[in-house]
């Protein structure tokens, strides 16, 4: 039975929502503020909120000491490459263990996971020396390839998730149709999974944009990413607050601008199957 | 063509054997029914033959040729789901055209072919719809119509009209035995409902726990029922079993009498009980009879309204002529 919800209820729930979204949301705010402040203003105290002296030149200086164009471009390529090429791998993978499980899929989908529950640093220096003897170090590729495989356990969880909720007679039905395996995959499928995979894929480009551990560990100069901009923002000169926060803001403004537009999608794939 | 022959055919899962080995012919052209309560393995008898699982051991030969190792997608067979599964992001022409497409027919000859079936099994005006804008009859006819596009060499239908409320079943039930006789092709048909078997097959298979019961034309079954199974399953009211002194009387473990094979009076016959419950039909009426001595209760079939009322004595006369007899066993005697 629905409850029913007064309006004094519904004002209350209304102002704790705002409030928790604002408190989440406040370290971003503030960031975005200060990177619009003057050095000196920055690190004002008591902090200024919004009565500053509202400027650009952070942004101007920053733009002008680096090239944000070419981290961006690193940060496009890594994240979306690394995602596709995870997609690829995940697809077939999620296939065989919601449609052909064996005792141990489970075991392996558990194994996978736990691959995520130890430190990275703690493979760090295998992963660095093997990067040294393929000279994958500085490399995009090399980039791609070890953020696919770090979202890779996330990316084949989701998508095994969204093909436990696939009928197995449609499948049935498209192998009785004459459709080989990859057919089948390629048709029937892939197509009505679409809105699992749409958000996987949005998911893990957010994950893979925001990853810093390996981007800033494995890059110096050619295929650093953002992070590794806004990383060379940060001690060795001293703190510069408010060009680190327009670097920041810089940094966080693509990835932000996606995900407000498919927070839709983003939603409706993260729910997608809790309630049947 | 289409004869399918199963040879020795066993299927385990695990340490558990669903099929123990199992002989069965199916002529070309005929309408064969898999019947049995549900967990029989006649679901399982189906998938087989399909391709869907893999035999445990023994083979299965369509047309003389062993398929045991084929892929579903090889055996040349069309099968109807009780979900439909249709594909929900294709259109009904779509949906039907997928078979031919998978087999690389040119574009022409897939419209040429999707258009027939629509016109056949009257899509025509739903070509262009998804499956969630149809009802539950309409989808089954598109799920039909994706299997006859093909011109497979059998069909195979698992439970098609299950999920059909009452009235819909049986304008369907017609459809599909009209498809048989025009096709002429040899159609396998999984049902729990011994209706569906009798009205629709040329043959039953009748299984329990995946041994086969009996096969045989449906008449062939009302009229001798190979045991006590079969003579339960097979007809609708189920048969009345008897043991005891009745039995004994006439050389037997157990009788059996159909609901419709015992006279009905107020006043005299063979056996006298009171009446229960009362089922008016208008074309018939049955008796649920108790107090007999004979059995828990026996049920009576009645041509048409004829009334008795709840706790009214009844008398009870069965036909010598129809008495089923059967051993311990529960086989029958000759």
């Amino acid at each position: 039975m629905a409850r029913a919800v007064t309006p004094r209820r519904r004002l209350i729930n209304t102002i704790l929502a705002w409030s928790i979204g604002l408190l989440i949301f406040f370290p971003i705010l503030w960031t975005i503020l200060t990177s619009f402040k003057p050095e000196g203003q920055a690190i004002a105290d008591p902090p200024l909120f919004l009565f500053f002296d509202w400027t650009l030149e952070n942004y101007a200086i920053v733009q002008e000491r680096s090239n944000y164009a070419r981290y961006l471009t690193n940060s496009i390529i890594i994240s979306v490459g690394s995602t596709l090429l995870g997609i690829l791998v995940a697809v077939p993978a999620a296939w065989s263990m919601a449609f052909v499980p064996s005792k141990r899929t489970k075991n392996i989908l558990m194994w996978m996971l736990s691959t995520k529950m130890l430190p990275a640093v703690g493979v760090l220096y295998p992963i660095y020396i093997l990067f040294i003897k393929m000279s994958l170090l500085d490399s995009r590729l090399g980039l791609v390839i070890v953020i696919m495989l770090i979202n890779l356990p996330i990316i084949i969880w989701m998508l095994y998730t969204y093909f436990k909720e696939i009928p197995a007679p449609i499948l049935e039905a498209a192998r009785m149709d004459g459709a080989s395996l990859r057919n089948e995959i390629l048709y029937v499928l892939t197509p009505m999974a679409i809105p699992g995979i749409a958000s996987t894929i949005l998911l893990n480009i957010i994950l893979a944009w925001n990853e810093a551990f390996w981007t800033l560990n494995l890059t110096a100069a050619k295929a650093g990413p953002l992070t590794a901009f806004i990383a060379s923002y940060s001690s060795p000169e001293g703190l510069f607050f408010a060009k680190l926060s327009a670097a920041s803001t810089m940094a966080i403004a693509p990835i932000l601008i996606l995900g407000w537009f498919s927070q839709k999608q983003l939603v409706r794939g993260l729910t997608f199957g809790a309630v049947k | 063509m289409g004869r399918i022959v199963l040879d020795n055919v066993t299927k385990s899962f695990g340490n558990a054997q669903v099929i123990p080995p199992l002989q069965l012919t199916i002529e070309d052209g005929e309408f064969a029914v898999f019947v049995g309560p549900s967990g029989c393995g006649k679901s399982t008898l189906l998938r087989l033959i399909a391709g869907l699982e893999d035999v445990t051991s023994g083979k299965i030969e369509i047309d003389g040729k062993d398929v045991s190792g084929l892929a579903p997608a090889k055996r040349g067979l069309a099968m109807v789901f009780q979900s439909y599964a249709l594909y929900p992001h294709m259109t009904v022409r779509k949906n039907i055209a997928f078979p031919l497409k998978m087999a690389g027919l040119a574009r022409a000859e897939i419209k040429k072919r999707v258009d027939n079936a629509a016109a056949v099994l009257n899509l025509t005006d739903y070509l262009d719809r998804r499956p969630g804008q149809l009802s539950g009859g309409q989808r089954q006819r598109v799920a039909i119509g994706r299997a006859i596009v093909r011109e497979p060499a059998a069909f195979l239908f698992d439970e098609p009209l299950s999920n059909l409320d009452a009235a819909l079943r049986v304008g369907m039930r017609l459809e599909i035995s009209e498809l048989h006789e025009r096709l002429k092709s040899t159609m396998i048909y999984v049902t729990h409902d011994q209706v569906e078997a009798m009205t629709m097959a040329d043959k039953i298979v009748v299984l329990q726990a995946g041994v086969i019961e009996q096969v045989g034309s449906p008449l062939e079954l009302y009229r001798a029922p190979r045991n006590t199974f079969v003579a339960g399953f097979i007809g609708s009211p189920k048969m009345n079993l008897i043991d005891g002194p009745e039995a004994t009387k006439r050389d037997a473990h157990t009788i059996g009498i159909r609901p419709e094979h015992i006279a009905v009076s107020s006043d005299s016959g063979s056996w006298k009980g009171k009446v229960n419950v009362s089922e008016h039909l208008g074309s018939d009426t049955f008796f649920h009879v108790q107090g007999t001595g004979l059995a828990d209760s026996l049920t009576v079939r009645a041509d048409g309204e004829v009334s008795f009322r709840h706790g009214d004595d009844i008398y009870l006369t069965p036909r010598e002529e129809h008495i089923h007899r059967f051993d311990a066993k529960g086989l029958r005697i000759a």
